[in-house]
């Protein structure tokens, strides 16, 4: 890899390159958006169904031109894949087979049709069949300009109608019936949508072939989910995900000798997922684990600032300096743990520090006073309305404390009427 | 008098090549409230999804307000069963609430914010309107259902079919659910509700369906909810229908059309 090249890929002057990129682009933007509404259908495996369905349309495309004419491979090919789909749907609802195996039947028997077919043409000695069988693993790199009028055009048509119908696709995802019990074409609807995935498949092969096909349809659209609730722009990413891979993907394919683009594309896509479904807020997995450390860490330095009070509390002394084994002898804490949750609390002004012994400050006090009180509280709510025996609430009320917002607090206060004793005759600390 | 609100005629419909509900003539008061009960597989859901459009009937018809569903649908709000969709689809509360504007602006226009206020309107009636911009798949069964509850109220009808709408819902939310139904039908409007809870029939409704694949009886709660109907409905002799609907099935005979 050279400089040169970067500076070359990204100054966009290269006109056959800027062809390819382009292409990349718009194919992976139309089968990531149009994928999003196969994705919610949950018919994450349509993709792969139709593109293997689509090879049978790609040969008999060329059987007739007798050449790659775009028009003819694109006709055939959405002839072809939207058959496959009313063949799968007719198994369904004549046998008694299920989704899956109506979808691997046709999935094989289309594919099997599509392989014979090729190698007749293979073996018809037609100068121009070379390449055809590029179809199983894409051919984006040589994507020629005349063929990026027609597919670009394509895409583009494909992303206007999912605009137009927006609202429908959505609601024929989501509630079938609520659709028809309003009047609502659902089956003019659904037809479309599946009409527009077949022509995103037949197209997005271009790029990484039969094969692959599924990923750009779904991968996308997986992703993007993890970082929105809300469906524009849960297609909105999704599509910058397939951009994005677009790009990326022949940005490889140039720069390294005989790298493929479609296969890099979808390793994109991969990496953009796979980072979408570890770092994604609240959906993402390290956001659990954070979740998780930082409530660790509050229950810790409350559960210090309680023993701070509790051992303060029998002579109404709150200034007393405590080392760490005073602490631990109150209340038993790792040392590793107290360590933390020590330096946590200085920095937050609960307490002072000064040559091991430490000290509550005023708010520090406030809150340790909160928090005896809200456990006291529990233990009388427990005992009180729901009957549990009183040694049995000291540990509900242990993590309870922990949760309770000021507003829940008042409310608790009010309802029991503001006690002065918790059911071990324990004093409650008000303001 | 003018047409009834519903008219079910002759109706015989199957479901996966077996009649679920046989024979089957009503017809509905206008500005009740109305149970249909019936075991489990008895045919309540199919009757509702019937009378909607959502079936299509081997025999008989459905007509409301004397016409054909199709011309009525404006005035007509279905509730499908909480269970019928998947809650983790990405949308709001509110985007579900205002899919009921969808009857009256068709579903290509803009949502407006006057959609958007009638939508909240509908939400605070079922008191959902502050988990309006909440996700949905965080919702409870019963907030689920409120939700469902909702998008009906924003379409304003005149007869609403909801499809066990208690299901899954815990008692508090049923007491208020059933109190805003009430309310509804003190306003003229007709609700139609499938229901199998016997204990609560005689509190909730005005007017009830008690069938079991056909038609046991239907009339005035107080008139026909006594022994001799609920066991007709729940063990009497219309369970043979069922098993004939079995052989049916079996034997793929075909049953009648048109």
């Amino acid at each position: 890899m050279e400089l040169h090249d970067i500076t070359t890929f990204f100054s966009f002057s290269n006109h056959s390159l800027n062809v390819v990129i382009l292409g990349t682009v718009l194919l992976g933007i139309t089968t990531a958006v149009v994928g999003c509404f196969s994705f919610l259908q949950k018919r994450a495996l349509i993709g792969d169904a139709i593109s293997h369905s689509i090879l049978p349309g790609v040969c008999v495309g060329f059987m007739i031109s007798g050449s790659k004419n775009p028009i003819y491979l694109i006709s055939f090919s959405v002839l072809s894949g939207l058959l496959s789909v009313y063949f799968m749907d007719f198994i369904k609802r004549k046998s008694k087979l299920k989704n899956d195996t109506a979808l691997a039947v046709t999935l094989t028997f289309f594919f099997g049709v599509g392989l014979m077919l090729l190698s007749v043409i293979q073996n018809s000695g037609n100068a121009a069949q070379s390449g055809v069988d590029q179809f199983l693993f894409g051919q984006a790199a040589a994507m020629l300009e005349s063929d990026l009028i027609i597919y670009g055009t394509v895409c583009l048509i494909t992303l206007i109608i999912v605009i137009i119908f927006f609202k429908a696709f959505s609601l024929v995802s989501f509630d079938v019936n609520f659709g028809k019990s309003i009047g609502l074409p659902v089956r003019l609807y659904q037809f479309l949508l599946t009409t527009i995935t077949v022509i995103a498949v037949a197209v997005g092969i271009q790029t990484v072939g039969v094969v692959l096909m599924a990923a750009m349809l779904i991968t996308p659209a997986s992703g993007a989910r993890f970082w929105t609730n809300n469906m524009k722009k849960m297609v909105l990413i999704s599509g910058v995900f397939g951009g994005l891979s677009g790009v990326f993907g022949a940005f490889i394919s140039f720069i390294l000798p005989n790298m493929p683009t479609g296969p890099w594309v979808i390793v994109c896509l991969s990496a953009l997922t796979t980072i979408s479904i570890l770092f994604a807020p609240s959906r993402g997995i390290l956001y659990g684990v954070k979740t998780k450390k930082s409530w660790n860490d509050k229950l810790n330095r409350e559960n210090i600032l309680k023993a701070f009070y509790h051992i303060g509390e029998p002579d109404q002394d709150f200034e007393k300096s405590l080392s760490m084994n005073d602490v631990i002898f109150k209340r038993y804490f790792t040392s590793k743990q107290l360590t933390r949750g020590l330096k946590q609390l200085k920095k937050e002004n609960k307490l002072t520090g000064i040559n091991g012994k430490w000290t509550l400050t005023l708010s520090g006090l406030k809150e340790g006073k909160r928090l005896a009180k809200i456990h006291r509280l529990w233990e009388i709510y427990l005992t009180k309305y729901l009957n549990i025996a009183a040694d049995h609430v000291h540990d509900d009320a242990e993590s309870i404390e922990h949760v309770i917002t000021p507003e829940l607090e008042k409310e608790l206060e009010k309802m029991l009427g503001y006690p002065e004793m918790d059911p071990h005759e324990k004093e409650i600390p008000y303001e | 008098m003018g047409k009834p609100i519903v008219e079910v005629h002759d109706l015989t419909v199957s479901y996966d090549k077996k009649p679920v509900l046989w024979d089957i003539d009503f017809e509905l008061p206008t500005g009740q409230l109305i149970g249909i009960i019936g075991p489990n597989g008895a045919g309540k859901s199919t009757l509702l999804k019937t009378i909607m459009g959502l079936v299509e009937p081997n025999s008989g018809f459905v007509k409301t307000w004397g016409e054909k569903i199709e011309s009525c649908k404006k005035r007509v709000a279905y509730v499908p069963q909480r269970e019928s969709v998947d809650w983790d689809f990405p949308a709001s509360v509110l985007d579900i609430a205002v899919m009921g504007r969808y009857p009256h602006k068709g579903i290509f226009a803009r949502i407006n914010n006057n959609d958007k206020d009638k939508a909240f309107e509908s939400l605070k009636k079922v008191r959902m309107h502050d988990f309006s911009n909440r996700q949905i798949s965080q919702l409870s069964g019963g907030q689920q259902q409120r939700t469902f509850l909702a998008r009906a109220l924003t379409q304003d009808a005149d007869l609403y079919l909801m499809d066990e709408p208690f299901a899954g819902v815990d008692i508090t939310t049923e007491k208020e659910i059933i109190s805003l139904l009430k309310e509804l039908v003190s306003k003229g409007k007709t609700i139609v509700v499938v229901h199998h809870d016997l204990q609560t029939v005689n509190d909730y409704f005005d007017h009830i369906l008690m069938i079991n694949t056909a038609l046991v009886a239907e009339g005035p709660t107080s008139e026909v909810f006594n022994e001799t109907n609920l066991k007709d409905t729940y063990q009497g002799k219309v369970s043979f229908l069922n098993t004939i609907g079995d052989v049916i099935k079996e034997q793929e005979f075909p049953v009648r059309k048109g």
